[in-house]
């Protein structure tokens, strides 16, 4: 049983990383470019108006948050693409129609978001090398992170993708939800610059946990406790892997 | 031990629409079994729900002893499934459907690929295996179908309508190879709308219409039920049109004739006739295929059955 369950979670997870490496063009190249219009306008140009923030520079504060943005944006569009097109060519029938057990599913869909995600993490980071020197504060809260975002984001690429009817369903989140908190999350800027009621507010946006958690790694600063962000980080995925589970269990949006 | 056993079975869709009102079904180990209905008899929730893809209402499904309430993951192991739409991700290349289908049963990579090959080369797709699905062939596609459903060498094979829009040369070649790998043990559940095919290839069949089974039985019996055919004759050109005593005929033109013939009087006395007049039979057919009829019989008597019983 143990044996059948982890080939059928390599499998999920071979087919769902061949299937963003086939399309290379639409799933690696747009962040590199992307980042590196980011870097070069915000970072060289912008950025050395700007001066220091947070005691480094302009540049050296938005490296970590950039990654982050990239990461929460791939991991959510994998999924939600990939398990949506299965739903919509049908081809979801045939892990239904096979004795793969829910979690196994959800892993498998999920661990393809995560490697996307690991992946564009490390060529946004190969990309900034180019126009900083990246310091690193602590490793391991790095990758954890890194992990735990991509995994969470991933699990609610997931969720939306099983409720989705339309191609449009799947853009509307990262659209009008996604986009907005991680621009207000702290990519760009420190919260302290805000007034004390803002500062208040933007800690309701969990992306402000992430994004600095991540920058704890590299800078060894935060606007929150890091210790915070990855409980959090912990505490949502495990409720959203169990949200996801029980979808797939009952078969919403892929059984009649 | 029953390859497959309905009982009670019963299935609303959400909005009310029930789709079947208690069925049961059994089918022999290493048969060869036919499920016919009109469209929308309940022929494709019947193996939506034996293969998982639909949840069932009431009544019990077990294939192979296996329940598929109880031991899901033993039940499913039994059945190979050939769905009636293309359901394989039209960008991957044909080897990575069939490899990834065999994981998803848990079977190793290594071993996958043997059958791969094995079945590929059988269904005749060998030389495409390094081309996406969507390059292929409506023929071709139905037969990368039959490869992935026996990846996982299942003990029962379920095609719905495996023979849609297929040509002839490739619908016989795919009749082969299915009686072939039920030869060597496979059970074999078949829907169609070609009554040829299930009348060439099954022994046993069940008649299914709205929702409930019209008539379940061997090929055997359910052809014998047919008492009378039509033929057509196709004769030289008349200049009088014949005229045949105790049947009855029609003169379509002036060079065919049709007949109808009880099977317990034959031929015999048609020919006799016919050659008494002079009349050479050139060549003979039957009018329309013996289950078509039987088919249609079916479906109307159950239909006024049902009607009755309301």
């Amino acid at each position: 049983m143990a044996n059948r369950n982890f080939t059928a979670l390599r499998t999920i997870w071979i087919k769902e990383c061949t299937r963003f490496l086939r399309i290379w063009i639409q799933t690696l190249v747009p962040p590199a470019i992307t980042m590196s219009l980011y870097f070069v306008i915000f970072g060289s140009l912008i950025g050395s108006r700007i001066g220091q923030m947070g005691g480094f520079s302009y540049m050296e504060f938005i490296v970590p948050g950039l990654i982050m943005m990239s990461v929460i944006t791939n991991s959510y569009a994998n999924v939600s693409s990939s398990f949506f097109s299965a739903k919509f060519q049908r081809n979801i029938e045939e892990l239904l129609v096979a004795p793969v057990p829910s979690w196994i599913i959800v892993l498998g869909f999920v661990g393809g978001g995560v490697a996307r995600a690991i992946l564009i993490g490390v060529i946004v980071t190969t990309v900034s090398m180019f126009f900083v020197d990246i310091q690193i504060h602590n490793l391991a809260i790095i990758i954890i992170t890194l992990i735990l975002t991509s995994s969470l984001f991933a699990t609610a690429g997931l969720i939306n993708a099983v409720y989705a009817k339309t191609f449009d369903d799947i853009s509307m989140v990262p659209t009008f939800v996604l986009t907005p908190l991680t621009y207000l999350g702290g990519v760009f800027y420190s919260l302290t610059l805000l007034p004390e009621f803002w500062q208040w507010v933007s800690k309701a946006n969990p992306i402000v946990y992430m994004v600095n958690g991540f920058r704890y790694g590299f800078l060894g600063v935060s606007d929150v406790d890091y210790m915070l962000s990855l409980g959090l980080l912990v505490g949502f995925n495990l409720l959203l892997f169990t949200i996801a589970y029980r979808l797939i269990n009952r078969g919403v949006g892929i059984r009649s | 031990m029953k390859a497959l056993d309905i009982s009670g079975l019963t299935k609303t869709y959400k909005g009310g629409t029930q789709a079947l009102k208690g069925i049961n079904l059994q089918v022999s180990e290493g048969d060869f079994f036919a499920l016919l209905g009109p469209n929308g008899a309940g022929k494709s929730t019947t193996i939506g729900v034996i293969s998982s893809l639909v949840n069932k209402s009431t009544g019990s499904v077990k294939v192979f002893g296996h329940s598929v309430d109880t031991e899901l993951v033993e039940a499913k192991s039994c059945i190979g499934l050939v769905p009636q739409e293309f359901n394989f991700n039209q960008f991957e290349t044909l080897q990575q459907i069939v490899v990834n289908q065999a994981g998803y049963y848990g079977v190793p990579r290594d071993i996958a690929k043997k059958r791969a090959e094995k079945y590929l080369k059988q269904l005749d797709l060998w030389e495409k295996r390094n081309e996406p699905a969507r390059e292929l062939s409506g023929g071709m596609k139905r037969r990368l179908m039959i490869a992935r459903a026996l990846m996982h060498e299942p003990k029962m094979l379920i095609l719905d309508e495996p023979t849609a829009g297929v040509d002839i040369e490739i619908r016989r070649s795919m009749w082969t190879f299915l009686k072939e790998i039920n030869e060597q043990g496979i059970t074999i559940i078949l829907t169609t709308h070609y009554l040829e095919e299930a009348e060439m290839l099954c022994r046993n069949i069940a008649i299914i219409d709205k929702g409930i089974i019209v008539e379940n039985t061997s090929m055997k019996a359910l052809l014998s039920k047919l008492s009378m055919e039509t033929f057509v004759l196709d004769l030289p050109v008349q200049s009088k049109p014949p005229c045949l005593q105790g049947f009855a005929f029609r003169n379509i033109d002036d060079h065919t004739m049709e007949v109808d013939a009880d099977k317990d009087v034959g031929l015999n006395d048609v020919f006799r006739q016919l050659t008494e007049q002079g009349v050479t039979v050139l060549s003979m057919r039957n009018k329309a295929n013996r289950l078509e009829e039987l088919f249609v019989r079916m479906v109307e008597k159950g239909r006024k059955e049902q009607a009755g019983a309301a």
